[in-house]
């Protein structure tokens, strides 16, 4: 692995997002968009204060599996990834500057989401703002690793964008935030407790309800990163210098 | 024993190369040497299996059988991966990315020179598109900076896989005096086409056809062994040669 490659990716992808406007807007508009939404929806502040920290880790996670799928299915298809292969590139400088540029950008989103939350909207956050940053970020780097892997199953692109329904709704039906977890069918529980949705959601719960980084807050932290370390080396194994 | 060996060693050596696609083998043992040095040609129609080969040389195809050695090392080897430029048919840049940008990453990748960007944006001749997006090039332009990237770094085997369809006569015509500075430079290019007219301007020609090879040798060994005037009919007469003979 080479750090100036690595960053001389990260900074490639950047510059490539910095082209397109329409997404950048929607990346940070449309989570914005949803609180603001779901603010007005419940109308009762208790509630919101409940349920919108569960969200802020939820936006980020699934806008970074579509965008990261997308972008690393276009490099696939375009050439681009058969000419890196040839080049003196690592696949995991490729896939850390890949993490880096949308870690960052999903520092700004949540930045942004957050800054309205706590002033416009009112949320009354009980845990501490440092705690919710960090798992909001480990769900985007979640969503991103996912993504990347998904993507290497993806022949196409409208292939990759279902991949978003059938990998990210079942774990949102099961994560707990539309039934309490504990009160679903065993069997349910047992798949809810493989997914690391499950995990992202409980964090949230935990700094919604207590300034303490909890015991249970920790086990979800290791295990998002673990998911997310995972994916990635995942996602480097299918990348391949030499195709068919 | 006073010459090294080293410089002996031809650019590429290919023995008995097979290739499988689909279930179905498209290259059937192919054997070539290409000296350092020299402009190789690739001639043959759509489908002959000239993109697969330059795969196979540029160490991005899964082969079968045989062996191929560039510049000494097995195709693909890490060691090679400064040293080879490879451009595909289609595009492979960025398409959101200005030129500039494009060849300014590639270039940090080869950890080539920060010039190096400028010196083949002047090379292709794309000075006046440095700061458009590949997007909003045209189909030549766009070939062009295909071509630039395989340049970044000075690499000693240039593969391109047919670099010079869509572009005018004018600029096929500067693309091939660039190509002899380069090989007079001391690089070997590897350039594909299936233009007959293309073939005279290389110093080797390999004619292929269905996965084999047909004929290698230089374009005026070509034609006084088919006794022909133009290569597009030595070409004729090596197919009428090889059905003719029994095989």
């Amino acid at each position: 692995m080479s750090a100036a490659i690595t960053f001389a990716t990260m900074r490639r992808i950047l510059a490539q997002l910095k082209h397109d406007h329409r997404t950048l807007a929607l990346l940070v508009g449309v989570p914005t968009l949803l609180m603001v939404l779901l603010r007005y929806v419940f109308d009762q502040p208790v509630l919101f204060d409940r349920i919108g920290p569960m969200l802020l880790g939820l936006f980020p996670f699934t806008v970074m599996f579509v965008v990261a799928s997308i972008a690393t299915l276009r490099e696939r298809t375009s050439g681009t990834l058969e000419r890196l292969m040839t080049m003196p590139l690592a696949k995991l400088d490729l896939l850390t500057g890949y993490a880096l540029a949308f870690g960052l950008l999903a520092l700004v989103q949540v930045a942004v989401v957050l800054a309205i939350s706590l002033t416009w909207l009112g949320l009354d956050l009980h845990g501490s703002l440092g705690s919710l940053i960090l798992v909001a970020l480990l769900d985007a780097l979640l969503g991103m690793a996912l993504g990347l892997l998904a993507s290497a199953f993806a022949r196409t692109e409208f292939q990759a964008v279902q991949f978003m329904p059938a990998l990210v709704l079942p774990q949102l039906l099961l994560c707990g935030l539309i039934y309490p977890r504990e009160k679903m069918a065993s069997w349910l529980q047992a798949i809810a407790d493989v997914l690391p949705l499950s995990y992202a959601v409980e964090g949230m719960q935990q700094i919604s309800a207590t300034p303490d980084f909890t015991g249970t807050l920790a086990l979800d932290v290791a295990v998002i990163a673990a998911f997310t370390v995972t994916s990635l080396v995942l996602g480097a194994i299918t990348l391949r210098r030499r195709t068919a | 024993m006073s010459s090294s060996p080293v410089n002996q060693e031809p650019a590429v050596r290919v023995r008995d190369l097979r290739v499988a696609r689909g279930g179905r083998e498209v290259l059937h043992g192919l054997t070539f040497d290409i000296p350092r040095g020299e402009i190789a040609g690739l001639i043959g129609p759509s489908g002959c299996g000239k993109t697969t080969l330059i795969r196979a040389l540029v160490g991005v195809q899964i082969v079968a059988g045989g062996t191929v050695t560039v510049l000494g090392a097995p195709a693909g080897s890490s060691a090679l991966r400064r040293r080879v430029g490879y451009a595909t048919q289609s595009p492979a840049v960025y398409a959101d990315l200005t030129v500039a940008e494009n060849l300014r990453y590639f270039a940090s990748v080869l950890r080539a020179p920060r010039s190096d960007a400028d010196r083949v944006i002047d090379e292709v001749g794309l000075g006046r598109n440095r700061g458009q997006t590949a997007a909003t090039l045209s189909g030549g332009q766009l070939s062009r900076l295909n071509l630039a990237v395989a340049l970044l770094g000075s690499p000693e085997l240039i593969v391109l896989d047919e670099p010079t369809v869509g572009l005018d006569p004018v600029l096929r015509q500067e693309l091939w005096e660039l190509f002899r500075d380069l090989a007079d430079g001391g690089a070997t290019l590897v350039v594909s086409s299936h233009v007959m007219d293309e073939a005279r301007r290389t110093d080797r020609l390999l004619m292929m056809r269905e996965g084999a090879v047909l004929a290698d040798g230089t374009p005026e060994e070509l034609r006084s062994r088919t006794r022909t005037s133009d290569l597009e009919a030595a070409f004729l007469r090596l197919i009428n040669e090889k059905a003719g003979s029994p095989a």
